[in-house]
């Protein structure tokens, strides 16, 4: 609509001005009646044919437009009906960028084109959580903004593309993760370069607000070193490996500085850590999936560089959605398990060195019932990697509502079993909810 | 011990990093098609396909991602999946921000070079196509899952389907110019054969002219405009919100006064709520295929619109 404005408007333009420009084109002649009336004549013959040239022209162009742009026309009055509740924004606005239009020669297309430059990708997610109830071995706050992901993304250049996310918590800033990934390498390589969290197992990989529950798996706490898991800065490099007919199989290779969280520490140069996974898919039928991992880790722990721990992993997840009702229904079970190798002095004994070996896992199991909620169940247990003979166990139950697909209201009952000396545990029983909300566009996450 | 043991552990450390390197490299067998064969071509829908298949003929091998009966939205990027993008030599995406939630980290990961968003093998098609309702003016997701970049349902639109094979054609010729005849040649059958079909719908259509009609989804604004249909309401309150009460009570109210007895609803939506507004306003639910594939008989780009149309015919010769 607005562009059919500007005709009346440009006409409105050019007859001002040469208004303008009469007088003192006049002003400067010779005094003289007749040379004035002559001149006069000759001046509004020319103004006149100016005027009836860009008239031709704005019509040329109007019609032009009409061509391309008539749907805009036809749709606006569907937009604002019953169904679209208008915003001041939805209604047209005034024709103010129009003249940059009157050159635009393309006639298809979206509006692509300016609608972004090169601005990367902005959002940012708010992760709002509250607790009730009592925990004495690893108690919360009762309500936090537990982080603000802040995600940046784009395409670098034709052979490279980035991605960061920096999480303010309530205790500072943590870039989460900042990579550059090289998409154009020779031989089916994939590399990224940055800092990322590994990829060992399934819940590691995933950030925060992308979880099924609210909080992580007593496993990510008690042996791959808290909430941020393998979270490194290094190298990491993929590929898609020769498998039979029907499977999917991919190789990871990821060499890190050697520092995460509580699991890892570098306290020197050559105290790198290495990650390997590798990954096993394939389709059971159009709605089913399987999908199988095993991974490994290894690094210097915190004891210094003599002292090293492996990881162990192994993950099975089952997926089914009905492509049909893919947004009314779906169901995902998953397990990983976890095994700790830990070099260390012994608990009881000092002075003697030994490896400390750990087992943990969970499995958590989700049902979309609808297309806004979904519920879950997820059971715990696990070894402390400093001391197996602590082992912790507890189950929750997850509920999350779904207003839209931009935010999202989860309740989780988290009961916990956990051992404070080898036997005397504490019984903690909690409440948990969650407000996220996404703001921006968030690129979507790896399947 | 607790020495000797750490510093055997290092180098055995220092192999694991080299062979876990070694093991990727020596799999390092990759297997590039030759120039000769077909195309390998994959769409994100169904539709793209049949138009590059109706391009490429037997010069090309094509595959879509998203299903017909799939809401295009809502794709799973299964790894299986990125198999045939990391052998594909050419990807045609609907763009528009459609595929927004799923195909991006199939590019990546595909660590396909040669279709990265980009790169001579990505073609966007909705560059070809007339595109409708870009809005204007602020966008906000109080509007719903709105499309900033317009409606990306364009391909409903016999006359945006000639212009993206036109644009395929195009890209076919650039890829193999030893068969840019070849191309050319089965674009002009196509143009042809499409014009004719294109007349006899539009004569199927015309007795409903100006016909008005409520959409689930704002799936059908080319359709409508193409055909000559009056789209008054939609079952959605806004694009990708479910269906409310307050909303519903509101349609049939204003179907009621305006005469509409047409729903049309994509396959992968729920018709309760479509259902219940059909009864109160003696309407009739017509299920639409929004895409190639949607039902089995739909095998192409010309049978979709066969299919539609006769169903919308019976649909408003029965509620008149």
């Amino acid at each position: 609509m607005k562009r059919f404005a500007v005709l009346p408007a440009l006409l409105l333009f050019f007859s001002m001005a040469h208004a303008q420009d009469a007088p003192s084109v006049s002003a400067k002649r010779d005094v003289s009646p007749a040379n004035t009336e002559d001149a006069r004549m000759k001046a509004l013959e020319e103004q006149l044919r100016t005027l009836a040239g860009e008239v031709a022209l704005l019509r040329s162009e109007l019609k032009e437009l009409r061509q391309s742009k008539s749907p805009e026309q036809s749709s606006g009055p569907q937009v604002l009906l019953a169904s679209a509740h208008p915003q001041p924004g939805m209604l047209p606005s005034s024709p103010a960028p129009a003249t940059a239009q009157t050159t635009q020669t393309q006639t298809f297309g979206g509006a692509s084109g300016n609608a972004k430059l090169l601005n990367p990708d902005i959002s940012l997610i708010g992760d709002f959580i509250g607790t009730v109830g009592h925990n004495n071995v690893s108690p919360g706050p009762s309500l936090e903004l537990h982080e603000s992901e802040i995600g940046l993304q784009a395409i670098i250049d034709p052979y490279s593309r980035a991605d960061a996310f920096l999480s303010f918590g309530e205790t500072g800033v943590n870039v989460e993760e900042a990579y550059i990934t090289f998409t154009s390498l020779p031989a089916g390589l994939l590399l990224k370069v940055g800092k990322k969290r590994a990829d060992f197992g399934k819940v590691n990989t995933i950030h925060n607000h992308a979880l099924p529950f609210i909080d992580r798996p007593l496993v990510t706490y008690n042996l791959v070193g808290g909430e941020d898991g393998i979270d490194d800065a290094g190298f990491f490099l993929s590929r898609f490996l020769p498998a039979p007919k029907n499977w999917f199989l991919e190789g990871s290779a990821e060499l890190l500085r050697g520092d995460s969280d509580d699991l890892f520490h570098a306290s020197r140069r050559r105290d790198v850590s290495v990650v390997g996974h590798l990954r096993a898919y394939r389709d059971l039928s159009e709605s089913t999936n399987l999908d199988l991992g095993v991974s490994y880790a290894r690094g210097h722990n915190s004891l210094g560089s003599n002292f090293l721990t492996n990881l162990y992993g192994g993950d099975a997840t089952i997926r089914w959605r009905p492509l049909r009702r893919a947004i009314y229904n779906s169901f995902i079970f998953r397990t990983e398990l976890f095994w700790s190798a830990r070099d260390q002095f012994s608990p009881t004994a000092p002075t003697l060195f030994q490896t400390q070996h750990a087992f943990g896992l969970y499995s958590y199991a989700e049902y979309r019932v609808n297309r806004r909620w979904t519920v879950g169940g997820r059971f715990d247990r696990s070894g402390h990697a400093t001391d197996a003979h602590l082992t912790d166990s507890g189950f929750s139950g997850i509920l999350t509502y779904w207003p839209s697909e931009f935010s999202q209201i989860r309740g989780q009952y988290r009961f916990g079993h956990l051992a404070t000396a080898p036997s005397d545990f504490s019984n903690a029983n909690e409440f948990l909810f969650q407000f996220l909300f996404v703001m921006g566009a968030h690129g979507a996450h790896p399947f | 011990m607790p020495r000797l043991m750490p510093r055997l552990l290092t180098k055995t450390h220092v192999a694991a990093v080299a062979s876990s390197f070694a093991l990727v490299f020596a799999l390092l067998c990759p297997v590039i098609g030759s120039a000769d064969s077909k195309i390998r071509i994959m769409t994100a829908t169904t539709d793209l396909a049949s138009l590059a298949q109706e391009i490429g003929g037997d010069k090309v091998d094509v595959e879509s991602i998203a299903r017909g009966y799939q809401d295009p939205h809502f794709v799973d990027p299964k790894p299986s999946f990125l198999l045939k993008l990391s052998k594909a030599e050419l990807l045609i995406v609907v763009g528009l921000e459609l595929e927004i939630g799923w195909l991006p980290p199939l590019i990546t990961q595909s660590s396909n070079p040669r279709i990265q968003v980009g790169a001579p093998g990505y073609l966007d098609a909705s560059r070809f196509a007339k595109i409708l309702e870009i809005p204007t003016g602020q966008v906000t997701r109080a509007e719903g899952d709105v499309h900033p970049l317009g409606n990306p349902h364009y391909w409903l639109d016999p006359d945006n389907g000639l212009r993206i094979a036109k644009g395929i054609q195009t890209k076919l010729s650039e890829m193999r110019p030893n068969d840019s005849a070849y191309f050319a040649q089965r674009y002009d059958s196509f143009e042809q054969r499409l014009k004719q079909s294109d007349q006899q719908w539009q004569a199927q259509m015309k007795p409903y002219a100006g016909r008005k009609v409520v959409t689930y989804h704002r799936s059908w604004p080319n359709f409508a405009e193409h055909f000559g249909l009056n789209v008054v309401g939609y079952v959605e309150p806004r694009p990708g919100i479910p269906p409310s009460p307050q909303h519903t009570v509101e349609l049939i109210g204003q179907m009621k006064r305006d005469g509409v007895k047409i729903i049309m609803v994509e396959p992968y939506f729920d018709l309760k709520t479509p259902n219940s507004i059909a009864r109160e306003t003696g309407g009739q639910v017509v299920v639409l295929m929004p895409s190639v594939g949607g039902e089995k008989e739909i095998t192409d780009y010309f049978k979709l619109f066969d299919y539609d149309i006769a169903k919308l015919k019976k649909a408003f010769d029965e509620t008149h």
